[in-house]
């Protein structure tokens, strides 16, 4: 088990090199003159330039650039916003929260949504629900989750005025941030109407992240249940006698879960790319966002340092995931 | 694929000789249903790309502002000439739709044909080079592959600046890993069969190996791949139009449409549902019709 750690744990090394040499390339590909660049149209004086370039290490060789940025790197030194001064590492720090209660609502949403109804289609393979269950899910699956968004806006906020637009929670409420997550934060509050006003605002971007992890849910969890519906030990438990529930949610789901949950770990990715735009349509206050509008705003320092922590995340929970993986199934663990 | 089908046994039995290989696989193919609907979307879809000016009632660039934010037709203040009602700015929204569709179809076709090339080259030179240069890329597509990819798009995007071509082959970059690697395990697999043995006992260089030998057989999964990745790369491409880093206005693409509409979704529904319908329809085709391919050319699943 050691060694299965150790070698998964070493094959990152390069991996994180990649990103960080990617981070630090991003800058520098600007085209013509990076200080430039950022400064924007307002132009830039040559003292202010010259200083600029020494802070940014722009007049060393590459090579020592790069040593350079590693070490701050691994000091958890990402850098400056050129906006609002802010330490980088901080304001992902303070906004990081929303976009990961999010992810949890949505994957959550997904599952329990997605594993009973790829379950029941499988049990009930060719029937009309079943059809109807992958078909919604391949709408689901090619869905363009910003339309998606506007559409849900379109009809629950504006038609039927049930749920708010944008934000995470009502002005009127001022929440201590305690764990960042709005949901715990809201009830540790005690405030009345805090809660529900977080639920509201959490609804409609939960369903909008959750659509496309649903829909591949459905689908895996369904193809992975017929696969193991037709196994030999199906045939005994059933010729044994036991009921067709204990048959179907004691014996089959629990080998048709392995593959499923490899997928769910996959979909870290997915959702954080997804946060990139659910963020952007319901203006919630979480990295994505804050990505997106440092693009605009040519906050390169926040685009290298928030791109390099994303991937750094992503990167870990797909170790874990992996690792948790080795941990279920021995037969993963031995075989390298 | 024309190797897997010789070796499998003629399905038809009446007939003596295997039925052609072109014959079979649509045998196989038409029994898809959704894949034969996917089809038939994906042909009016480049019927109506390819016929744009003729289909087309108006100019998609013409602005008329005492015309704008026009309810479709059936709805009360809307008219016959702008059946899909118009844009905040007065142009035509079926028009702009119809001219979007060359465009989205292009960009589809571009980035996957761009990934297919690069990526087909590389997987070809990591599974014949062995040793340090296979490490080297397939390292480098893993990394690619650990990114989110629509992040590693917009950052991409971000470097070379927002546009239609720069967001072009922000996204081909991205899904090129795929390529790399299918094209990579087919050589692999195909290498130690004995046709290329004896291609390369009669003198055949490394180059005529890759190309002539065992890209042919490699071609079925990459159809496949080709088919689901177009999908893929609407989709992407269309993300990036919307947050503004793609195609920029006035281009009809349908994720740039969506994104002029956004602020305009409280008052007009047509401008924001159509584009993105549009999307959304040709997607799914493309998708249908990857899963149809597969199952058609999957030799593990016609048995």
């Amino acid at each position: 088990m050691l060694r299965f750690i150790l070698t998964r744990v070493s094959l990152i090394i390069p991996t994180f090199i990649g990103i960080t040499l990617l981070a630090f390339f991003l800058i520098r590909l600007v085209p013509g003159d990076p200080i430039e660049t950022m400064a924007g149209e307002r132009g830039i004086d040559a003292a202010r330039h010259e200083q600029l370039r020494k802070e940014f290490g722009f007049d060393k060789p590459v090579i020592v650039q790069y040593g350079i940025y590693i070490s701050r790197v691994l000091q958890g030194d990402l850098g400056k916003s050129l906006i609002t001064q802010a330490p980088v590492w901080e304001e992902f720090k303070s906004l990081f929260p929303a976009t990961v209660e999010l992810a949890l609502c949505a994957i959550l949403f997904a599952l329990v949504i997605g594993l009973p109804a790829g379950m029941l289609a499988a049990i009930r393979r060719n029937s009309i629900f079943d059809h109807g269950v992958m078909g919604i899910s391949l709408a689901g699956y090619s869905m363009p989750i910003f339309w998606w968004g506007l559409i849900l806006i379109l009809v629950f906020s504006v038609q039927l005025d049930l749920t708010p637009v944008s934000g995470r929670i009502d002005v009127l409420y001022y929440i201590e941030p305690v764990t960042g997550l709005l949901l715990i934060d809201s009830l540790l509050s005690g405030e009345e109407g805090a809660f529900a006003s977080a639920v509201e605002h959490l609804i409609l971007p939960t369903i909008v992240l959750g659509t496309v992890p649903l829909a591949v849910i459905a689908r895996m969890t369904r193809s992975a249940m017929l696969e193991v519906l037709g196994e030999d030990y199906i045939r005994t438990a059933k010729a044994k006698g036991l009921s067709r529930f204990r048959v179907v949610a004691l014996h089959a789901l629990r080998n048709a879960l392995i593959p499923v949950v490899t997928v769910i770990g996959l979909q870290v990715g997915v959702l954080f790319t997804g946060a990139i735009l659910t963020e952007t349509i319901f203006s919630w206050p979480g990295v994505g966002k804050w990505l997106i509008d440092a693009i605009f705003r040519r906050d390169y320092p926040v685009l290298q340092g928030g791109a390099l922590l994303l991937g750094i995340v992503v990167m870990s929970v797909n170790l874990i995931v992996d690792l948790a993986y080795g941990l279920i199934n021995p037969r993963i663990r031995h075989h390298r | 694929m024309t190797a897997e089908t010789m070796e499998a046994p003629a399905v038809a039995a009446p007939t003596a000789t295997p039925p052609h290989p072109l014959r079979e696989f649509w045998g196989y193919f038409s029994a898809n249903k959704g894949a034969v609907a996917g089809l038939i979307v994906i042909v009016l879809v480049v019927t109506v790309a390819l016929l744009a000016d003729v289909l087309a009632p108006h100019s998609p660039y013409a602005t008329d502002t005492s015309i704008a934010l026009k309810p479709p037709f059936w709805q009360e203040g809307g008219s016959l000439s702008y059946p899909l009602g118009t844009d905040p700015i007065g142009r035509d929204i079926l028009s702009r739709l119809i001219y979007g569709s060359r465009l989205s179809l292009l960009i589809g076709i571009v980035i996957i044909s761009i990934s297919i090339v690069l990526g087909t080259v590389l997987g070809l030179v990591a599974g014949f080079t062995r040793g340090l240069t296979e490490i080297f890329i397939m390292r480098l597509m893993d990394i690619i592959l650990t990114l989110p990819s629509l992040l590693l798009a917009i950052v991409i995007v971000a470097v070379l600046g927002p546009g239609l071509i720069n967001s072009m082959l922000a996204v081909a970059l991205v899904i090129l890993p795929h390529y790399v690697r299918l094209a990579r395990a087919a050589v692999i697999t195909e290498t130690s069969k004995d046709y290329v043995t004896a291609a390369r006992v009669s003198g055949a260089g490394t180059l005529r190996l890759m190309f002539k030998e065992v890209l042919p057989n490699c071609t079925a999964p990459l159809i496949v791949q080709a088919s689901l990745g177009i999908s893929t790369a609407i989709l992407d491409a269309a993300a990036l139009g919307f947050l503004g880093l793609g195609a920029q206005p006035p281009a009809p693409e349908w994720g740039t449409m969506l994104a002029d509409a956004r602020e305009f979704v409280l008052r007009a529904w047509w401008v924001v549902t159509f584009p993105g319908l549009a999307i959304l329809i040709t997607v799914l085709a493309f998708n249908l019709l990857g899963d149809g391919l597969r199952d058609a050319l999957d030799p593990k699943l016609k048995r």
